[in-house]
Order: structure tokens, then sequence, then C-alpha cells
């Protein structure tokens, strides 16, 4: 029987050419390499697990996916903020090759021009959707660039006050408060039908559709933000770009958004990826990397990361933002996405989340108890009152293998946030109404 | 005219936007299977959306062209400092894919996402024990974001004992420029701190520095000189002893892990960056993962979740839970960090287990002073002495005595097929280039990597220009920077071709 006895498969260094190696550096043992190390603080005691091999891992980690429900086994009817949309195979196929995925950030641009030229391929898109000026190479996610861009406002107008529309996400509205608590930002809560804000506000925040679902008046924010001197930072849906008029049309100064939903599978919450375009007068305020076009020294075009004087590499504690992160792999995912279903299909998707949360919503309205609440336009989102706690209802529809909405009750009494894209069948949505009637109609 | 050689070169670089012909699809369309309802006013439509129309091959054709104009980890050896440029295993891409993991929503019922919570759980545990910290949250998405969250947690610390005139943070000039941007951004005012000739901190500064207005100090360990601080115990001590709350960055865990914990040496509050350490890929610039892991002065304002372990009602089997921390600074993201990459570390530690993850640290530092052995005397060795994972050389005698700068040396290498090293930082370091190897690398790689880098100190003496017009076998020549920040163009539009 061969020795079982651990070896690393990721260490290709032998005994032998440790101790060649060691002799050429002039030592006895590797201990005199961490000779630096006080005495007594080379501390060996690590209580991990034993290492797995490759055919028990996959097998544990086999089982504990087993363990989730998973939609798409389980019809699904969350939202808010993540999700589910088709992904064609070739965004999985293209973000797979290993020259994207295990590259490191673009420093070296004559080594790196596959990254640099897809990332002004994923900037050009974004303007696009958006309807901006630029784009930067993106952030963490939807909820840091929104935060990010509130900074970025205050930065331009030199204000210390931050309004955020009542309907933007909670989630997002935490974030917004991690970011804005140090450097002093009082955060004020507004209403989509307020007439005016406090002075010196630096921005009016909406998030479009709201975290709700529905279309928010953006002609009336914009004008409500421009009459006070304040920058208009929207949050957008990407997808519901592919039909609604872009955040740039009503005067935008800054759009961000989350881009998971254009070919990113929800993965638990990450990594997605934030987007963030501006118009151009503020593009050296930006946060993060961005990429620019340029020749090289026998005129040939190439791509390079520019307007790095933002930057903390080099602008240290006067940078416009400690990120030097940029979503780069999740960014391309979104341009793969985005160039196989081009404008049209981009319109479809939209179309047909459209088409099928309306659907729902129909069919739910017509249950007796069941109503929904709120008025105007929505995409693919809708917010039920339901005649039970959702959180009832979510538990019992899970026995019927479907993973019901997101349980609003502290927005709205008894309600429950539906989520409908085309991942959702008519048969699903059918059987999730059915199921909404016997759990609450007439008790 | 342009040949036919030169139509191939240009052609391949196209833009989408230029490929794109009205009419073609790159995927098929998903059908509509329930009764159309009326669109909203079309005043609320947009028409003018431009995307690229191009068929499901040319996109594959163009991704994958373009991608060889790359180097990676695949297909190259990338000794960049700092950076951690080590072997991604591939089974970790699987694990994370399994769509258990991968189409899960973040808002599912916890009941319903019990797996992935407790990989969470687990993944807490681990990092807790490698760095002798008391509690973790893997929420924050990046090193600096980790920086960020460490840095508020400070802040509220010292604001909850009511200690509101803290506002100085220390910083090492070697550091990193994200650790002086996270501070800025926590609301702090930064204090430089120099280093003393052998690459230590300067504890005389040290102690001049600190007084009641000590928030804390952000310190790298080992430094970005790639040397272990033989200071580091005074230094902590010190800090915490003024009333500060000590930082550690562990960009270079990769030296230590399995051997060293930050919480044996005094730290408080550090961040692990798991795509350095912990191998998730670089993905050209991200997604990574910087988790918080905090001491028990701090642990109390961790980030929101952290995952725990629990039993059912009336015991049984455990339940995993995401929790919100008493004192939280709250929430870095919308959502729970990135779990894809957090599964690939997990699915990393897992496999090399507790015999596996000192080795890391043994094979990186034995390969870097292999290295530092071998070079020395061909460029300049600011710091002769045991480097840890990495090590600082520079060329600033090739520059006096040929005119030959670090950007060269580095720019012809890639002429051999290497990735340049770091270069010009850290700062302190004149004409900088910090060599990073790395443990998965083999002696052949390195021992290929020391030849050419022999030969190039002797091409700069012999034919410098040699260096300074490289590289000479890439796709394209080094580029105008001057002119793409002085005159940004930075998206595609119609007719700029």
């Amino acid at each position: 029987m061969v020795s079982d006895s651990f070896q690393s498969p990721y260490v290709p260094n032998t005994d032998a050419d440790r101790r060649a190696m060691l002799d050429a550096i002039g030592v006895d043992s590797v201990d005199e390499l961490f000779a630096d190390v006080p005495d007594g603080y080379l501390n060996y005691d690590l209580d991990l697990p034993r290492g797995l091999d490759e055919l028990e891992l996959g097998r544990y980690a086999a089982e504990l996916a087993a363990t989730n429900c998973v939609p798409g086994e389980y019809a699904c009817f969350l939202g808010a903020g993540s999700y589910r949309h088709h992904v064609p195979a070739v965004v999985r196929q293209i973000a797979s090759r290993s020259e994207y995925m295990t590259a490191y950030t673009p420093y070296q641009p004559e080594v790196s021009q596959g990254t640099l030229q897809t990332a002004f391929e994923f900037q050009s898109m974004i303007c696009q959707l958006t309807g901006m000026d630029v784009a930067n190479l993106g952030m963490y996610d939807g909820s840091t660039s929104m935060a990010e861009a509130a900074l970025m406002a205050a930065r331009i107008t030199r204000r210390e006050r931050v309004a955020i529309v009542d309907s933007a996400s909670p989630l997002y509205r935490e974030v917004l408060d991690t970011y804005t608590q140090a450097p002093g930002l009082a955060v004020d809560t507004i209403s989509a039908s307020d007439t005016r804000i406090e002075d010196g506000t630096a921005c009016v925040i909406v998030q479009q559709p709201n975290f709700f679902g529905y279309m928010e008046d953006l002609d009336r924010l914009s004008k409500l933000a421009r009459e006070s001197g304040a920058l208009l930072i929207v949050s957008v849906d990407p997808v519901s770009l592919g039909m609604f008029k872009p955040p740039a049309d009503y005067g935008a100064d800054i759009v961000v958004g989350e881009g998971q939903a254009l070919g990113v599978a929800p993965a638990f919450g990450g990594p997605y990826v934030g987007l963030f375009a501006c118009k151009r007068a503020y593009v050296r305020q930006m946060p993060g990397r961005i990429v620019g076009r340029t020749v090289d020294t026998r005129g040939r075009e190439a791509y390079v990361l520019t307007l790095q004087t933002r930057e903390q590499h080099i602008r240290r504690e006067r940078a416009t933002s400690n990120i030097c992160t940029a979503v780069a792999l999740i960014a391309l995912m979104s341009t793969v996405y985005a160039a196989s279903f081009g404008r049209r299909g981009l319109r479809r998707i939209a179309e047909l989340c459209y088409h099928k949360a309306h659907y729902a919503a129909s069919l739910i309205e017509g249950i007796p108890g069941y109503s929904l609440p709120m008025r105007g336009t929505f995409f693919q989102e809708f917010v039920v009152e339901c005649p039970l706690p959702p959180s009832e209802i979510n538990e019992r529809l899970l026995n019927l293998r479907i993973i019901g909405g997101l349980d609003v009750s502290g927005s709205v009494e008894n309600g429950m946030l539906v989520c409908v894209t085309e991942m959702n069948s008519r048969e699903e949505i059918e059987s999730f109404a059915k199921a909404l009637g016997e759990f609450g109609g007439g008790g | 005219m342009t040949t036919l050689f030169e139509r191939n070169e240009s052609e391949r670089r196209l833009l989408l936007m230029d490929r794109s012909r009205p009419g073609r699809l790159g995927t098929t369309l998903p059908r509509l299977d329930v009764p159309e309802s009326d669109l909203p006013d079309g005043s609320m439509l947009r028409d003018d959306l431009e995307l690229p129309e191009v068929s499901e091959g040319e996109i594959v054709r163009y991704f994958s062209q373009i991608s060889q104009l790359n180097f990676s980890i695949d297909h190259n050896f990338y000794p960049l400092g700092s950076c951690t440029m080590k072997y991604n295993p591939k089974l970790n891409d699987e694990i994370a894919s399994l769509p258990g993991f991968s189409d899960i929503h973040p808002l599912q019922p916890e009941g319903t996402a019990q797996g992935a919570i407790k990989l969470l759980w687990e993944l807490q545990e681990y990092l807790n024990e490698i760095t002798g910290m008391a509690g973790c949250s893997l929420a924050p998405m990046a090193g600096a974001d980790g920086e960020l969250a460490g840095m508020l947690m400070a802040r509220a610390y010292h604001l909850e004992r009511g200690d509101d005139g803290r506002k100085n943070v220390l910083i090492p000039d070697s550091a990193h420029g994200t650790n002086p941007a996270s501070a800025a951004m926590a609301g702090f005012e930064v204090v430089s701190l120099p280093s003393d000739s052998n690459g230590n901190t300067d504890l005389d500064a040290l102690r001049d520095s600190v007084d009641d207005n000590l928030a804390g100090l952000m310190i790298t360990l080992p430094s970005t000189l790639g040397l272990f601080d033989t200071n580091i115990l005074d230094v902590t001590r010190i800090v915490r002893d003024a009333g500060g709350i000590v930082y550690g960055d562990g960009a270079n865990l990769n030296a230590i892990v399995g051997r060293v914990k930050f919480g044996d040496l005094g730290f408080d509050v550090i961040h692990s960056n798991l795509h350095k350490t912990f191998t998730q890929p670089h993905g050209g610039g991200g997604p990574g993962a910087g988790p918080v892991i905090a001491g028990p002065r701090l642990v109390d304002y961790l980030p929101t979740p952290i995952a725990e372990r629990g039993e059912r009602d009336g015991g049984g089997d455990e339940r995993f839970s995401l929790k919100r921390p008493p004192k939280t600074i709250g929430r870095m993201g919308a959502f729970h960090g990135n779990f894809g990459a957090l599964a690939r570390a997990w699915a990393y530690i897992r496999t090399l287990g507790r015999e596996g993850i000192p080795q890391i640290s043994e094979d990186a530092v034995i390969n870097a002073n292999y290295v530092l052995s071998q070079l020395r005397g061909f460029y300049d060795l600011p710091y002769d002495r045991s480097c840890m994972h990495e090590v600082v050389f520079s060329a600033s005698s090739l520059r006096r005595e040929h005119g030959a700068r670090a950007l060269d040396v580095a720019k012809r290498l890639i002429d051999y097929g290497i990735h340049p090293p770091t270069m010009y930082f850290p700062l302190i370091v004149d004409e900088a280039l910090m060599i990073e190897p790395t443990e998965t690398e083999s002696k052949e790689t390195l021992d290929f990597f020391i030849e050419v880098m022999k030969t190039i100190a002797k091409e700069a003496a012999e034919d410098p220009d040699l260096l300074h017009d490289a590289p000479h076998n890439t796709p394209n020549t080094r580029l105008d920077e001057a002119r793409a920040a002085r005159r940004p163009d930075l998206r595609w539009r119609r007719g700029s071709e």
C-alpha cells in the first residue's frame, strides 16, 4: 500500500527541493528563516480538521449544498435586490476561461488587453443602458455603489446632508448608514411626494423601480433636487432599462445599481457587481477603476487603467475612495450577457418579466382576502397584502416546494413582496396563486 | 495599403458595437407563456437602447481571442509582490458552482439555506483559529472593505467609551495606499510612521507619536518590505498602553499562516484577503473577499451578519442562523458577503487541513529566500536580511549605471513570458521590484526566473535600449498613459472609430 501521508497537491516542493534551496540560502532549517518571529510566538497549535481528499470534499460539499432548498427545484418568488434570470451557457463558459479568471488587476497593460478591452466594453454597455456619459469598472455591489455615490455627491457639492426616498431598499439604506457614519453626513428620509428638502442637501437618492417594484416619478424628484442645488442619484435594476427610459432622460447626475441581474447567479448574495455611471463633468470625482482607450508606441489602439490620480495607491488618504477592487470577472459576465441578448433580447426579457409579474398580480388580486395596496406602474415586483402574516404563509408554501415572496410586514401590514421573472413558468405562477387562495381566502 | 496581416490584427480588436449587424442574436429568446398585459404609458418607455447584435459564435470567438492577450496564473509565472498570485485550485471553482450554492437566493428563509450558513460558520471558525482571534464577519467584499469595517469598529469602540478625541491613526510609510484611504473614510487623521534602517517600525518615532489623540495603528505583518517586524511586540504594547487599537493588515498572511497568530501578538482586529492566502481567483481585479476578524475588545462591533450555530428547540440537530452582533457598525453590503469567494476559501482550507496550512508559509518563505539568495549581487537589496514570503530588490544601481529603471526590467520580463513583479512599491524603496514567488511554484520555475533576471541585468549593461523598448513580443507595445488621462476616452461611441 502506498503511504497516504498528507501531501498538498498545490505545492510542488519535495523534501529534496527544500534541502537544496535551504543549502543555497545558507541555512540549516526552515526555522532559521522564521528567526525574526519573537521567541515563543511560533504557534503550531492549529485546531483545524484534517485535510480531505478530493473525493471526500466533493461529497461533503455536495451534502451541504443538498441541504439548501434550491430555486429551480422550488418555485421561487424572491427578488428584493437579487434576481433570478436565465443565464445563457456562453456567459459561464467565457467567464470561466482562466485567461480572465486567473489574471490580476491589469496594471501591466501590454499583457492585460483581454481584461482591459472587455472592461471598456462593460463601461460602454453601462453607459448605453443608463444613458450616462461615463461608467467605471464596477463597485462591490449595488448597495456600496449607492453609498459611494452619496459620498461623491457630498464631495462635489461640498454639502453634508443626504436625502433618500423612503421607498429605497432597507438593506441599501443600512449600507448608506455604514458609509455616512464617519464622514458625519446627515441622512434624511424623504417621501417621494415631498415638495422640499433640507437646505444644504448634497443629493436626492431614489431607487427605480423602488424596493416595492413600483416606478417613481423621476421628473418630480429631478426637479426637487435641481431646485435645491442637489444632485440626483438613481439606483436602477439594469434589466428594467431594457424597456424603461433611462435615468439620464430625467436628468440624473449619478446612476448606480446592482449588476447581478445581468447574467450573474444569485449565489446567496455575492459576488455581484455594483454599477456606477455619471455625467462627464464628475468623472474625476468617481470612485473605482476606470479604463480608457489610448495608443501604444506604434500608434495602435489599446486600453489602459486611467485617471488613477483619484485612487488610493497614488492619493492615499486623499483618494476618492479606498476601493481597489474592480469586480472585473463579474463585469465580464454582465458584458457577455448583454451581448448575447443584445438590444432586442434585453427588451424581450424586460417585457417577459413585466407580463409575468402582471399576470401573477392579476391572479392574486382576484383571491378573496388578498389585495395590492400600492397603485402605479410596477415592473417585476409588487406588494401583496395578505390575510395572514407572510411568515406563516411562507412556511406553508415550502411544503408545496414554493419559496414565497419576501416578508415586508415592517412596511406594509401583512405585506409580501412578490417577484416574478421569466424564470417563473405559468404553472409555477398558477400554483402559487392557488396555494395563496387555499391558505388565506376565507380562512 | 493595409495588408491582410494588419487586418487580422486590427479586426480581432474590433469592439462589439462595431461588429454589430441589425437582426443578429446571440441566444434564444424565452417564450411568453402567460397572457400579455398592457404596457405602461409610452412616455415611460425607451426605443433608443443600443446594445450589440451579434451571433453566439461571434461572441465566443471574440471573447476567446482577446482573452489570449492576457497573462494569467494558469498560463504564466506571476511573481507580483503583495498580491500572492498562487495557483487557484479547480476543485474550488466546481464547489462554488454547485447549484445548491450558486442558485440560492440571499433572502431565503434560514431553514432553507442551512448548508450555506453552516459553510459560513465553519469558515468563520477556521479563520478565527488560523489568526488567533475571537470572532469574524465574512461580510466585507475586499481587503479594503475589511479595513474600512475594522476602522469603523475602532471608531465605534472609542466613541462608546466617550473617547471622542481619538482622531489619529498611525500608518507606517511602507503601507498599502488602502490603509490611509480606509482610515480617512472611517473619519480618522492619518499620521505617517517611519521605518528604521532595518525595515522595522521606528520605536522612538512611535513613542513620540502616541498621545491622548491616538485612535490606533494600522500595520501590515509581515511588512510590505517582506520583513517580519522584530519590534512587533513592542509596537502592539505601546499602542495598546496608550489606549489605541491595533489593526493588522492581513495582506501578507501567506507568510505566516499556520505558524504565527495575530491574536498572540496583541492585534485587536485584522482582515484577511481570501483572494490572496486562500486562493479565490483574482478575476482580472475582482471579486475578492476581505473578512474582518476581531479580538475580544472589538468582537461585538463586527459588521452584520455573523453565522451562528445553535440547537433546535428541544435539542437535537444543530441549527445555523445569521445574527446581528450586539454593537455592530452595520452592514457592509446588501447581503452576506461574496459567498462564491467564501465557498472557495472554505474548500481550500478543508483540502489542506491542519497538516497542509503550515506548509503554505513554509514553502512560500523558502521560495522567496531562495530567489533572494540567488539574485543578491545582481540587484540591490535595500534590506539584506532573511525575508518572509516576498523579497524587495531595487534597480537603483542599474538605473544609475545604465539608465535602466525598474519599469524597464519589469517590461523586459514580459518578453520571457513572466509577469512583472510589483514596481515602485513600497514607496520608501527607490526603484523597487517586489517579488513574491508563492509556494505553488516549483524550483525549476524559480531557477528559470533567476536565470532571466540575471540575463536582464546583463542586457541592461550591454544594450539598455533592449529594456527601454520592451516588451517586444506582445500584441501591444508600451502605451501612452499620459494621453489616456489627458483626453479620457472611456466608452464606445458611434463613429468614433
